[in-house]
C-alpha cells in the first residue's frame, strides 16, 4: 500500500516535537552557534523528551515503544526545523543506542544498553566519518585486523559528536573485503581523542572530535553483531536517511522564514513576494522540501519494515543533500544582503545545509 | 501508516498494464512516424487476446492502495508503454468528459458519457490566461438556442472526439464569471475541423484546430445549466477549474512513466556496458556516468513521489489544490532533466531514431506546457504560500 499517513501517535510526537522546536531550539540556536556550545540543561531537556530511549526495549532500560524509523525521521525533520546542529545533538546518542538495537548482540544489548538509557543524558556515537577529500563511508581507511580473540584498529575518524563526554564510540573500519563496526570504550589503550573540538563551518553547537585509533585492541565480543558481523550497510542507510531528516527540516525553515519576509519587504513600490522572480524561488523550493520529504520518508519505511534500503537511502541522501543546500542558499537570496549578515538565520542554515550534505554517520534514525 | 510497498494486488494489476504497455510499444514508432495520416486504432488487433483491463477502484484488502493512487500508477505504466497508443482506448476519456462529471447535469451526464469529448479551451490569443477566452456564445431566446462563434486550437484528441466540451463567454464585460463552457457535437453546422497540428512529440495523439461560425446548439447544452452571469466573483469558472485538480497530477504522471521508460532503456545499456551502479558507495568511488544516472534515478523518484503524495490526499477526501501544482511542477522540469539526460548518458543511441530513447524526450517535452505550464504552476503554489489572489501575483 501506498500511504503518506501519520499514525496518531506519530501525529502527537511530531506536534510535540515541532512545540519544542519553535519554543526551545530555535531561541538557542544562534548564540549555540556563535558560541560553540550546548547547554547542559538543553541536553537534558532532549533527554527528558526520550527520543533516545522510547524505542529501547525496557529489559534494557527504554520504554519499550515500537522501533520506529519513520517516527525517528519525522522527529528529526521537527528537530532540525529548530536547528540541525542541536538536532544533531539531541539524536547523537540513538545513533550508538540505534546500532546496539538494530544490530548488536543479545551480550551487547545487555551490557550497554542499560548504561545509555538512564534518566540522565548518557551517550556513545557513531565514529564513521574520515579525514579526507572523497571519503567514502563504505570504505573506510580505518582498518581492523584479526587477531586471535579479537581486532586491532588503525586509522583516524572525524566529526565524532560529544568525543568529550562519549563513553563508547562505534568506530566502522574495512576488515578484509567487509565492513564491520567496532565497540570501542573512550578508555581504550591506543584511543587518542582530539583535546579541542573540531571548528567546522556548521553544526557548531554539537561538539565533534577527531579520534586517533593508533593499534587499540577490542575483543571478538566488541564487533558489532559478534563474529558473524551486523549489517553495517543497513547502519549506514539509516545514518544517510537520518541527515536527510535534518536536511528536510532546514530547508523548510529556510522557507517558513523567507515567506512571511517577502510579503513585508518592499522594493520598487511593491512587496517583493509580488515579484515572479522571488515568488518562483520559494514555489520551488516549497516544492522541493516537499519532494525531499517523501525520498526520506520512503527511505525510511524501507527501513523500519527491514527491507532492503540501500538505493532509496541513497536517493534521500543524494536528493536532499542538493536540494536541501539548493534551498538554503535561496533563503539567502530573498533576503538579499540583509540574508549575508548573522542578524538573520538564513545564513545558519545556509551552513548547516552545507556541512550536513558531505557527513555519512554521525546520527542514525 | 507510512508505508511504499505495494501490495500483492497492486503489484498484479499494474504487471497487468505494464505487459499490455509493452505490446503497445511496438506500435510506437509507427504512430510517431504516420503523423499527417494516422491516429492509433480504439483497439489493437492483440487486444481480443487480452484479459480485460483490471478494475483500479477495486480493493480486496487493507494492504491495497487507495483509488486515486493506483490511477496514477496505472496511467504510469500505460505511459511507459507508449503515451499514444493504448491497446484498448476506451471511448470515454477525453478531458471533456472529466468537465462534464464534474460540472454536468445529472441529466447532461446520462446523455454524454458515452461519448469521446474533447476540452476546447486555449484560442489563438489566450492560452494560459482562460480568462481571457473571446469566443462568444449568444443566446437566440426565439429558437432557445446558443450561437457559437469563434476559434479554439490546441484541443486534444479533437479528430478522434465525438464532441467537445468548449469554453465561449456570453458577457464579455463580465470577465471570469461571462465565461461559461457548452457542449458540442460533431457535425453540429457551423463547427468544423479547420487543422491537425504538427508537433515536436505525442505525435500519436491527434491535436486540432476547431472553428465554430454561427454554429447554433440547443439551450440545454450549457454544461451545468446555469445560464446567469454573477456580478462579483468568478463564478461557475472556479468550479469548472476544480477539474484539473486530478487532471495535474495525471499529467506529471504522463511524464513519470514516460521517463521511467527512458531510465530502465539507460539502466539495460549501461549493464551492458558493465557500468556498476554502487548505490552505498561514495562519490569518489562512482564514475561520472553512474553518477549522473544515479541523480537522474533520485530526480524520478522523488517526481513520482510528489504525484502519488497529490493522489493519496485526494483518496483521503483531502483537499490537494497545492499538491496537484507541486507534482505538475515538480515532474514538468524533472522529466525534462530526466529524458535529456539519459540521451547524454546514452549519445549516439539515445538521438538515434532505431530507438525511442530520442522520441521520449520529445514527448516528455509537454509535460511542462499544457495543462497550465511550469510558470502557472508555480504561480499557484506561491499564490498558496503568500496566502495572495490572482490579482495579487500573476
Ligand atoms: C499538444 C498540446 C495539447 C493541448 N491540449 C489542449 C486541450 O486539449 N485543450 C485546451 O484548451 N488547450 C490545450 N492545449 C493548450 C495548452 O494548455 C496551452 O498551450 C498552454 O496553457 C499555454 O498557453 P499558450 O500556448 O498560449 O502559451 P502562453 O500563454 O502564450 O505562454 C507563453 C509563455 O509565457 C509564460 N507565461 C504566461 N503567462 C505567464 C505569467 N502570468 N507569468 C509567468 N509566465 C507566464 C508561459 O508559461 C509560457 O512559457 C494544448 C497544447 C498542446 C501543445
Amino acid at each position: 500500500m501506498i500511504s503518506f499517513g501519520l499514525t496518531e501517535e506519530q501525529d502527537a510526537i511530531r506536534g510535540a516535537i515541532r512545540e519544542f522546536a519553535q519554543g526551545v531550539v530555535r531561541p538557542l540556536a544562534r548564540d549555540c552557534d556563535e558560541q560553540s556550545k550546548l547547554p547542559d540543561d538543553f541536553l537534558q531537556q532532549v533527554w527528558e523528551l526520550g527520543l533516545t530511549t522510547t524505542q529501547v526495549p525496557e529489559a534494557f532500560g527504554g520504554m519499550g515503544a515500537d522501533r520506529s524509523q519513520t517516527t525517528t525521521a519525522i522527529a528529526l525533520e521537527e528537530l532540525a526545523y529548530g536547528d540541525a546542529g542541536l538536532a544533531v545533538a539531541a539524536l547523537a546518542p540513538s545513533g550508538f543506542v540505534n546500532a546496539l538495537l538494530d544490530h548488536g548482540t543479545e551480550e551487547q544489548k545487555q551490557r550497554l544498553l542499560p548504561g545509555l538509557c538512564g534518566t540522565e543524558f548518557a551517550c556513545g556515537t557513531l565514529a564513521v566519518v574520515e579525514p579526507g577529500a572523497m571519503a567514502d563511508a563504505s570504505r573506510p581507511k580505518t582498518t581492523a585486523t584479526a587477531k586471535s580473540g579479537g581486532y586491532v584498529l588503525k586509522g583516524t575518524k572525524r566529526f565524532v559528536p560529544f568525543g568529550d563526554r562519549a563513553t563508547h564510540f562505534l568506530v566502522v573500519a574495512a576488515l578484509d573485503s567487509e565492513i564491520a563496526a567496532f565497540i570501542v570504550a573512550r578508555d581504550a589503550a591506543g584511543l587518542t581523542i582530539g583535546a579541542e573540538a573540531e571548528k567546522n563551518l556548521g553544526l557548531r553547537a554539537v561538539p565533534v572530535h577527531t579520534l586517533e585509533l593508533d593499534g587499540v585492541e577490542v575483543s571478538d565480543g566488541d564487533r558489532l553483531g559478534g563474529s558473524a558481523g551486523g549489517n553495517v550497510r543497513a547502519l549506514l542507510d539509516t545514518s544517510r536517511a537520518a541527515l536527510a531528516s535534518c536536511l528536510v527540516g532546514v530547508a523548510r525553515a529556510a522557507v517558513e522564514y523567507c515567506v512571511p519576509y517577502a510579503k513585508e519587504r518592499v522594493a520598487f513600490g511593491e512587496e517583493i513576494a509580488k515579484k515572479q522572480a522571488i515568488a518562483f524561488m520559494l514555489a520551488e523550493s516549497h516544492t522541493e522540501v516537499e519532494a525531499m520529504r517523501w525520498l526520506v520518508w520512503q527511505a525510511a519505511s524501507k527501513l523500519e519494515k527491514g527491507l532492503d534500503a540501500t538505493k532509496a537511502s541513497y536517493q534521500a541522501w543524494s536528493y536532499a543533500g542538493e536540494k536541501g543546500l539548493w534551498v538554503a542558499d535561496n533563503g539567502i537570496q530573498v533576503l538579499g544582503g540583509h540574508g549575508f549578515t548573522r542578524e538573520h538565520p538564513v545564513e545558519l542554515w545556509f551552513r548547516s545545509a552545507r556541512t550536513l550534505g558531505v557527513l555519512e554517520g554521525t546520527v542514525s534514525i | 501508516m507510512i508505508s511504499f510497498e505495494l501490495s500483492e494486488y497492486d503489484r498484479a494489476k499494474l504487471d497487468a498494464i505494464k505487459e499490455e504497455g509493452l505490446i503497445c510499444r511496438k506500435y510506437a514508432r509507427y504512430y510517431d512516424e504516420h503523423e499527417e495520416t494516422e491516429i492509433p486504432p480504439d483497439e489493437l488487433p492483440e487486444a481480443k487476446d487480452f484479459a480485460p483491463t483490471p478494475n483500479l477502484a477495486s480493493r480486496q484488502s487493507e494492504e491495497d492502495s487507495g483509488p486515486s493512487v493506483m490511477a496514477m500508477l496505472y496511467t504510469v505504466y500505460r505511459c511507459w508503454g507508449d503515451y499514444a497508443v493504448k491497446l484498448r482506448q476506451p471511448k470515454a476519456g477525453g478531458l471533456g468528459n472529466a468537465a462534464l462529471m464534474a460540472a454536468g447535469t445529472d441529466e447532461q451526464k446520462q446523455r454524454w458519457i458515452n461519448n469521446f469529448l474533447a476540452m476546447a479551451i486555449t484560442e489563438p490569443g489566450c492560452g494560459s490566461d482562460p480568462s481571457r477566452v473571446t469566443a462568444s456564445a449568444v443566446l437566440d431566446e426565439e429558437t432557445n438556442e446558443w450561437i457559437l462563434n469563434g476559434e479554439k486550437i490546441f484541443v486534444t484528441g479533437g479528430v478522434r472526439a465525438d464532441g467537445v466540451v468548449m469554453w465561449a463567454t456570453v458577457d464579455k464585460s463580465a470577465g471570469r464569471a461571462g465565461i461559461k463552457s457548452f457542449l458540442v457535437m460533431k457535425g453540429t453546422p457551423g463547427f468544423e475541423v479547420a487543422k491537425k497540428e504538427k508537433k515536436l512529440g505525442i505525435r500519436g495523439e491527434d491535436t486540432a484546430t476547431y472553428v465554430f461560425s454561427d454554429c447554433r446548439i440547443p439551450r440545454d447544452q450549457l454544461l451545468g445549466g446555469n445560464e446567469e452571469v454573477q456580478k462579483k466573483g468568478s463564478g461557475g469558472f472556479r468550479g469548472v477549474m476544480k477539474t484539473f485538480n486530478m487532471t495535474r497530477p495525471a499529467v506529471a504522471a504522463f511524464g513519470i512513466g514516460i521517463s521511467e521508460a527512458a531510465l530502465d532503456f539507460t539502466r539495460e545499456e549501461l549493464e551492458k556496458a558493465g557500468v556498476d551502479l554502487d548505490y552505498g558507495a561514495g562519490m569518489g568511488n562512482r564514475s561520472a556516468v553512474a553518477e549522473k544516472f544515479m541523480k537522474l534515478e533520485a530526480l524520478h523518484e522523488a517526481s513520482k513521489l510528489t504525484v502519488l503524495r497529490a493522489a493519496w490526499l485526494a483518496d483521503q477526501g483531502q483537499p490537494n489544490n497545492m499538491e496537484s501544482s507541486v507534482c505538475k511542477a515538480h515532474a514538468g522540469s524533472a522529466v525534462r532533466e530526466i529524458t535529456q539526460g539519459c540521451i547524454d548518458i546514452l549519445g549516439p543511441l539515445g538521438v538515434s531514431r532505431d530507438n525511442l530513447v530520442e522520441k521520449w524526450m520529445r514527448d516528455c517535452r509537454i509535460i511542462d506546457i499544457y495543462e497550465g505550464t511550469g510558470q502557472i504552476q508555480r504561480l499557484i503554489i506561491a499564490r498558496g504560500l503568500f496566502d495572495y489572489t490572482r490579482d495579487d501575483l500573476n
